[in-house]
């Protein structure tokens, strides 16, 4: 069976770390770091790279967009 | 099976999702968890799809997304407090190969606007209506909308909206899709990723009914202010499903083309 791996990169300093895309992760590779920007939001980032399938529904979600969604098949 | 690196994933050729070219690169000043960003997001990629940025007028109302024109890249004007759907009238009129929409909150199109909304969809105008309703008026502090929900307290109804006092809450978007120019009334959401895909048709489909020419699209975006609400985004969003939802069900209510009304081709014809 054909798999897929996704990824996302994440434009940090536009993140508000509102967390929408945190819940509508299917696989929960989303989480909010610790650290902050430099506007003092905790940024979206991947905590589980491996479960991404690259959906794209946190992107489709994000109200600022600063999300990119990469997909590949392996 | 070899394992692959994620810098091997992160290639040009594998990207998906990127954002939309409609979109400046401006960081948007709203609050986190907006619906607003999301909103303008759907409309953008919808402009880029149908590949009408050149021909597209955006009438932005009063307002936190007033300030609208620094994130679409297409040519704008701005109205004066709930007048949106009149300026739309007059560039629609003197423009009729432009997209013409209007985007306006709940404060400038429930309240205020009331009457030019009202009259722009009963004279049937060929434009598309974007309405961003999250039941309260976010730009100035958090008050109280005509679109508040009973027992909802906000900064000028700190106990709760009572229907005594205060009245009860409007909805325009039912009032509407009585009118017969109107040809199509939804209502949607964009707090997860299927109601934003499905947002995204409806509003695509306002857009090629302005091409088609038979009346006005109506589409209601139900939506959160965390800030306005003094929630989190994400627990706004489960209070909008739990409360909002309730009183402002999604669906379409009116769609003309696919019910075939028989006033409506009177009116139009």
């Amino acid at each position: 069976m054909a798999k897929v791996r996704g990824a996302i990169v994440v434009d940090i300093e536009k993140c508000k770390g509102c967390g929408v895309c945190v819940t509508a992760c299917p696989t929960n590779v989303i989480q909010l770091a610790k650290q902050v920007n430099g506007k003092g939001y905790n940024y979206a980032y991947m905590e589980n790279p491996e479960a991404c399938t690259g959906c794209a529904n946190c992107a489709l979600v994000c109200p600022d967009t600063v999300i990119e969604v990469y997909r590949v098949k392996v | 099976m070899a394992d692959i690196e994620i810098k091997d994933i992160i290639k040009k050729e594998n990207l998906v999702y990127s954002k939309s070219k409609i979109l400046t690169d401006n960081e948007m000043h709203y609050c986190p968890g907006c619906s607003h960003g999301t909103s303008h997001k759907l409309v953008a990629e919808v402009i880029e799809e149908m590949g009408i940025q050149e021909k597209t007028i955006g009438i932005s109302p009063v307002g936190c997304s007033v300030l609208a024109y620094n994130y679409l890249d297409i040519d704008w004007q701005q109205a004066a407090h709930g007048r949106a759907p009149a300026l739309a009238t007059a560039a629609k009129r003197l423009m009729p190969d432009h997209f013409v929409f209007t985007y306006q909150g709940d404060g400038d199109l429930a309240s205020i606007g009331t009457a030019e909304i009202l009259h722009a969809c009963n004279r049937g105008e060929n434009i598309t209506v974007i309405f961003v309703n999250n039941a309260i008026y976010g730009m100035t502090g958090g008050q109280m909308a005509p679109t508040t929900l009973i027992g909802m307290p906000t900064a000028t109804s700190p106990y709760g909206r009572e229907a005594a006092l205060h009245g009860f809450p409007l909805k325009i978007t039912e009032l509407i899709a009585q009118l017969p120019g109107v040809a199509y009334v939804t209502r949607q959401s964009v707090h997860t990723p299927a109601a934003a895909r499905k947002a995204k048709k409806a509003i695509r489909k306002g857009f090629e009914n302005q091409e088609k020419k038979i009346g006005t699209s109506f589409i209601e975006i139900v939506s959160t202010c965390s800030s306005g609400w003094k929630l989190s985004p994400v627990a706004s969003n489960q209070w909008m499903e739990e409360h909002m939802f309730k009183f402002y069900p999604l669906g379409d209510l009116k769609d003309a083309e696919r019910d075939n009304e028989a006033d409506y081709k009177k009116y139009i014809e």
